[in-house]
């Protein structure tokens, strides 16, 4: 996994609440067998006025003209910032795979369902979470100007534009150390195999039953 | 000293180690595969010259993109069955036990699970989907994880998890007849909302649960990450025990009573403290109508629906009804009954027994019942309620996801109006533009039969 330090780039506003996985990208894409590929079905349904079905050629396709990633002041986003229970519905890891596809490197949200949440981790993708006020704050800055940029400054866990905003965020230590070391989750767990091994064997002893393996 | 709650002892049982930090290593005993998330995970597996752990502890089937007809023709969709059949090889090339689709076992891998006795009281159970919430009826720790985690589980048999806090929903009383569980979790959902229980794992506890079946209690544990919880549970008692009992996978013999002596200890110590209580009363819970775009969006069948308030506005408009109406004033198009949600044998009778002897109003263009698995169908041709569905006018289906989430050919046409026993009523959810109102399975069957919602309780 690439490892992340700064993001800097322009900052998407998608004003609503709520916003769940099949919004993100909706379940026809879900059919792939990859995990690449999806950012051109990012927010499908709201992006692009017709309905969109896998192996559609994106760059022909009629555009929906209001919606935020269609306006010019924000191709080349990086941020995107929207409000509250973003990524919530299904467990689906398309999700932040479309999100981080379309370019997106950061989310700033007053909260997240947990499964999203998570699966953003795995992905490089930093999902940062902010007071209802900031997240306010940023939208009304949003709105003011043509678009705004901001860096994030995972280390410092710091948030800042060129202007006067600057505020600290939150950050769970493990995840951000997986981040800033590009590290492999699996990776890591696997240095503790002795310690699952001697966990094992006394599971075993215990529950016997849970180690009849499973034949159809 | 506090007790513990069920979910710190299923926990504590499972702990391999912990952090300075506060993440933990857990361990899974169980884990069920589906087509759409483990693609990649085996990729990812394939691509690290990694190998599962122990790949007995899987169980895999098909079932989001499975075709609910014709299915001796094959799947006609061909990126849908290159996707089951990557399934299928890499169950192969890894030894991941698989039950493949024409197997009289497969169905909605949530309600195999159980069937199998796959899932058991006490374990650890991760699926990569959001409703292995279901399997929390059992007693057992479930939760849906992402293809990363997937991977994760494949190659370690662990997971690095935080703990959720401790919440309670205790639902006292009793329910009035033809009151479901579904009406009260569609209820607890309304009064928490969608992002209520986030960051908790919900324990479902008070007389309305206990007195529930198994299956009942599978419906309301289903739908905890409706309420934001990625993990409801409910105490092991003796209908869990008696539920267990004979299941294909369960423990036999010695084991068994090893195992029914373990699950004895699974509940709540009475010592116990939780984070958030919630308390309702059975009585006071009415059938439910979801008329929004978020599960939470519901009401009770004789509320009107509520008035524009901008954060109404985007719901009222994609569902094409307006301010301080009735739900009943709106004719439906479309009747799915099914889902992990409400596709058991006792859903089906449930609904059977308000469709017997009647049709189909002439105005609902398809009413259909999707079995939740092979055995799910079975026993229900054996006590003769396909005939119940099929004389009223209802199509009867092969077990899989179906129109709950629409990725196989079952799916509404835009500004269709489903009543529809799933759980999630989001825009496009069941089909572009698709219109989905969720409630139990009388409340659907009652639907069919007049062609709008009405309360079920009057027309019985
Ligand atoms: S029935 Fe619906 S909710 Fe359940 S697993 Fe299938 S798609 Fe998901």
């Amino acid at each position: 996994m690439k490892k992340v330090s700064i993001i800097n780039g322009i900052v998407a506003p998608l004003d609503r609440s709520n916003v769940d996985t099949d919004a993100i990208i909706p379940k026809q894409f879900l059919k792939s067998i990859k995990r690449s590929g999806f950012g051109p079905n990012l927010f499908d349904e709201w992006r692009y006025l017709d309905h969109g079905e896998p192996g559609m050629d994106c760059s022909n396709r009629p555009l929906n003209k209001d919606f935020v990633l269609n306006q010019k002041q924000f191709e080349n986003t990086k941020i995107l910032l929207t409000r509250s229970n973003f990524g919530c519905g299904s467990s689906r890891e398309h999700a932040p795979w479309a999100i981080v596809d379309y370019g997106f490197r950061a989310i700033l949200a007053s909260s997240y369902a947990d499964i999203f949440y998570n699966n953003c981790f795995k992905n490089g993708l930093l999902p940062i979470i902010l007071s209802e006020e900031i997240i306010e704050e940023l939208f009304t800055l949003s709105s003011d100007q043509l678009s705004i940029s901001l860096e994030i400054d995972l280390e410092k866990q710091i948030i800042q534009d060129s202007n006067n905003f600057k505020i600290s965020f939150e950050i769970d230590s493990y995840r951000k150390y997986c981040l800033v070391n590009g590290l492999d989750e699996i990776g890591q767990t696997l240095k503790y195999e002795s310690a699952i091994s001697i966990f094992e064997s006394s599971h075993k002893e215990k529950y016997p039953w849970l180690f009849k393996e499973i034949k159809i | 000293m506090a007790g513990k709650t069920l979910y710190d002892k299923l926990w504590d049982a499972h702990l391999v180690r912990s952090d300075e930090n506060g993440s933990d290593l857990l361990y899974i005993d169980r884990q069920l595969i589906h087509e759409v998330t483990s693609p990649q995970a085996f990729a990812g597996l394939r691509m690290n010259h990694r190998l599962p752990r122990r790949a007995g502890a899987n169980l895999a089937v098909a079932d989001h993109n499975i075709p609910t007809k014709d299915r001796e023709k094959g799947i006609e969709d061909p990126v849908s069955a290159l996707q089951i059949q990557t399934l299928g090889d890499n169950c192969d090339e890894f030894k991941i036990p698989y039950i493949p689709m024409e197997d009289a076992r497969q169905g909605i891998v949530h309600v195999v699970g159980p069937e199998q006795g796959a899932t058991l009281p006490g374990m650890t159970i991760v699926c990569g989907d959001s409703h292995t919430a279901t399997h929390g009826a059992l007693g057992a720790l479930a939760f849906g994880i992402g293809t990363s985690e997937v991977e994760h589980v494949l190659a370690t048999q662990c997971l690095v998890q935080k703990k959720m806090k401790n919440m309670l929903i205790q639902v006292d009383g009793k329910l009035e007849k033809w009151v479901t569980a579904k009406d009260v979790v569609l209820t607890i959902i309304a009064k928490i909302g969608t992002a209520g229980g986030t960051g908790y794992t919900i324990e479902f506890a008070g007389q309305v649960i206990s007195a529930m079946s198994i299956e009942e209690r599978m419906t309301v544990c289903n739908m905890a990450i409706e309420a934001g919880a990625r993990a409801g549970l409910i105490a092991v008692d003796q209908k869990t025990i008696d539920y267990m009992k004979d299941k294909p996978f369960a423990p036999k013999n010695e084991d068994w009573k090893l195992a029914e002596s373990y699950w004895n200890t699974l509940t709540s110590d009475t010592s116990a403290s939780f984070d958030k209580k919630i308390i309702l009363n059975g009585s006071d819970i009415q059938p439910q109508v979801t008329w929004g775009t978020s599960p939470e969006l519901s009401l009770n069948i004789h509320d009107k629906i509520p008035r524009k308030n901008p954060e109404y506005l985007n719901a009222l408009t994609y569902m094409g009804l307006n301010e301080s109406t009735s739900i009943s004033d709106y004719l439906l198009d479309k009747i799915f009954i099914g889902s992990c949600t409400n596709s058991r044998i006792e859903d089906l009778r449930d609904a059977a027994q308000i469709v017997k002897g009647k049709k189909v109003a002439s105005t609902i263009k398809l009413a259909m019942v999707v079995p939740g698995s092979g055995l799910v169908k079975k026993q229900a041709e054996a006590e003769g309620l396909d005939r119940v569905f099929k004389d009223a006018g209802f199509e009867w289906r092969d077990p899989g996801c179906s129109m709950c989430l629409a990725m196989n050919a079952d799916r509404l046409a835009p500004g269709e109006r489903c009543a529809s026993t799933s759980n999630r009523n989001f825009e496009g959810r069941q089909g572009q533009g698709g219109r989905t109102h969720l409630v139990s399975p009388v409340m659907a069957a009652a639907a069919a039969i007049n062609g709008y919602f009405v309360d079920v309780r009057e027309i019985v």
